[in-house]
């Protein structure tokens, strides 16, 4: 079996990675199972809900002795720790149903949410960045670079709740939150699509400005280098030079910082959801949060962790199959 | 620590004889915003005093006048008074909470940038783990197993915000490890404890204090982000994200102004702390010039 050279060190940094992502987790997990033991709250009381105030004794004993919850807590977190390895999730105490089909139902849109607001970004991004950079300290630079700082000073659910003043409330051009309009009785695409727009653009924007200065930042940088030099002295086009040139060496370690940013998108996703009461993990997470749902909340904060690490190799990967001067070494 | 940015800047600024260059209006300016913010939030109790739970419920949701600067909420409470009570809780939280953040990172920055070798790699590696967990999950889960209160905030923010400490300190001591004046003081005979207390700290404290200043802008948007879910503060507490979770409801019934003075004042502390940093930064590392002159 012949093997791209470029990627020959590729299986080797999947095992020194998990080596140590397996090992940090797992006391990640014991650490969030060590805060959820001491947790004042009662789980049985939690799920009983209003009912726990007239539930007998022995029923809250009965709900106790099938979780298991007064055993010792070792035994309680291997217990928790080997389900969860077998892809076990648990029970939502906050939602009375299984986490996994919690997640499953809740996840596809956040995982929408972001994915079309980053690919917003990315190509926003690149474009703006690189025409800021053509023209270091011209005016569009000024502008875009203020307005970079601007924006980023910005909470994202305080920039949400304008957005929804400014083009929901004044303007009227767009629904103010939730999937689909409250009179429709399916979710057809169209409608959901016509609600997306305002969140999705509300994390773009959030999220751009970091994005916007790093590209600018780079490709700024790479003007100055020899080959780009050389295009321009050859006379091309500028916009020949600046993004088949400059762009396209600023370009590759972008791609590694995209997979470092993740969980940045990720809370702000949990909080455009809760401004524009979206049906995806962010509320959910809140009501689980407000009900000291464990199990969901772990897994959710686990999953995530796992998805991101993925994501940060897979990244990685892609950089060293990209660029041979790359050398898979860490 | 919030005290400190804002005497920084004013005693270069008094230096410098008031000469506004471009870059220097921008700081001067900063440093003033900071300079209201924290005396504002400091003296507000004696000057402007607040009863946390009063309502005044004929007074509910009047547009912004000159009696009320900023309007007043659903239940009547003066938005701008509110605000500045906010903004004292915030910047407590935020300073309180950077610094608990600094602690931890410079702890673990501190081992694996004097240690270095194995141990620096092992704690890297996890620091890099620890930080692909999405911040503000992990400070959620914090917030919920420990119940919503002051502490749990602190506690959650401090927690999830002390990797960036870490790899600065750790970087610097690095490279302040391989420097001839280090070699020197071994060759003269300093021993491990002076070589750290005499030659490395004093080159690190700058950066931490640095480091500390950019994270209370960050400490203050976690604060903020908790309370407006509702997992922060005492929903009864003016806190700058329970105003602004207050003014959500209120928005849209058309009184748009609950929410804009709190977020308002959010952005201009963390420009002014931003501008700040950044001159600040230039004067800590000239070679390296921070482009943020606003």
């Amino acid at each position: 079996m012949t093997r791209s050279p470029r990627l020959a060190g590729a299986g080797a940094v999947v095992r020194r990675r998990l080596l140590v992502a397996v090992p940090v987790l797992a006391a990640t997990s014991v650490g969030m199972f060590a805060l959820g033991a001491a947790s004042p709250v009662d789980p049985a009381k939690q799920y009983a809900g209003a009912a726990a105030f007239t539930a007998s004794e022995e029923n809250l004993a009965q709900l106790r002795a099938n979780w298991g919850v007064d055993d010792p807590l070792p035994v309680q977190y291997l217990r928790w720790i080997g389900n969860l390895v077998q892809g076990d999730l648990g029970w939502s105490t906050s939602r009375h149903e299984p986490v996994a089909s919690v997640l499953a139902a809740r996840a596809g849109w956040t995982l929408l949410l972001i994915g079309v607001s980053l690919a917003l970004v990315l190509v926003a991004s690149l474009l703006l960045g690189a025409l800021a950079a053509y023209r270091r300290g011209g005016l569009f630079d000024r502008v875009l670079r203020t307005a970079a700082y601007a924006v980023q000073s910005m909470p994202v659910f305080w920039l949400g709740l304008a957005a929804i003043a400014v083009f929901a409330l004044a303007l009227g051009w767009l629904p103010a939150g939730g999937l689909t309009d409250v009179t429709a009785t399916s979710t057809s695409w169209g409608d959901v699509a016509h609600h997306l727009i305002l969140p999705v653009a509300v994390l773009a924007v959030s999220q751009a400005p970091w994005f916007v200065l790093f590209v600018r930042d780079a490709v700024a940088e790479s003007m100055r280098d020899d080959h780009v030099l050389a295009a321009r002295a050859r006379g091309l086009p500028g916009r020949t030079v600046l993004f088949g040139h400059a762009l396209r060496t600023a370009l590759l370690p972008f791609l590694t910082l995209v997979g470092t940013h993740l969980p940045e998108l990720v809370g702000g996703a949990v909080l455009v959801e809760t401004v524009f009461s979206l049906p995806g993990l962010g509320a959910v997470t809140v009501a689980a949060a407000l009900g000291s749902d464990f199990p969901l909340l772990a897994a959710i904060t686990l999953v995530t962790t796992a998805v991101v690490l993925a994501a940060n190799l897979a990244t990685d990967l892609a950089y060293a199959a990209a660029d041979p001067r790359v050398r898979l070494d860490g | 620590m919030a005290d400190l940015t804002a005497r920084v800047p004013l005693l270069r600024v008094a230096r410098s004889r008031l000469r506004l260059r471009p870059g220097r209006a921008g700081v001067l300016v900063a440093g003033l915003v900071l300079l209201v913010a924290v005396a504002g939030s400091l003296l507000a109790p004696l000057v402007w005093p607040l009863d946390q739970s009063a309502v005044a419920l004929d007074q509910t949701r009047l547009a912004p006048s000159w009696s009320h600067l900023a309007g007043t909420d659903d239940l009547g409470r003066d938005v701008a008074h509110r605000a500045v009570y906010g903004l004292r809780v915030s910047l407590l939280v935020g300073a309180v909470a950077a610094l608990v953040a600094t602690v931890l990172g410079g702890v673990v920055g501190g081992i694996a940038g004097t240690l270095g070798g194995r141990v620096d790699r092992i704690l890297m590696r996890i620091v890099d783990t620890i930080a692909a967990m999405p911040h503000l999950l992990l400070g959620i889960f914090i917030v919920a197993m420990l119940r919503p209160s002051l502490g749990a905030v602190i506690a959650s923010v401090g927690l999830t915000h002390w990797l960036s400490t870490a790899r600065i300190v750790r970087s610097e001591l690095l490279s302040l490890r391989t420097r001839p004046f280090i070699d020197a003081a071994i060759s003269g005979g300093a021993g491990r404890l002076r070589v750290l207390t005499r030659h490395l700290l004093p080159h690190v404290l700058p950066r931490l204090a640095l480091a500390t200043t950019l994270m209370i802008p960050h400490a203050v948007w976690h604060e903020t982000a908790l309370s407006f879910l509702g997992l922060g503060l005492p929903p009864h507490l003016a806190s700058l994200g329970n105003m602004i979770n207050d003014g959500q409801g209120s928005l849209l019934t058309g009184a748009w102004w609950a929410s804009l003075a709190p977020g308002a004042v959010i952005v201009v502390v963390t420009l002014a702390i931003a501008v700040i940093a950044a001159r600040w930064r230039d004067r800590l590392d000239p070679r390296v010039r921070a482009e943020l002159h606003l």
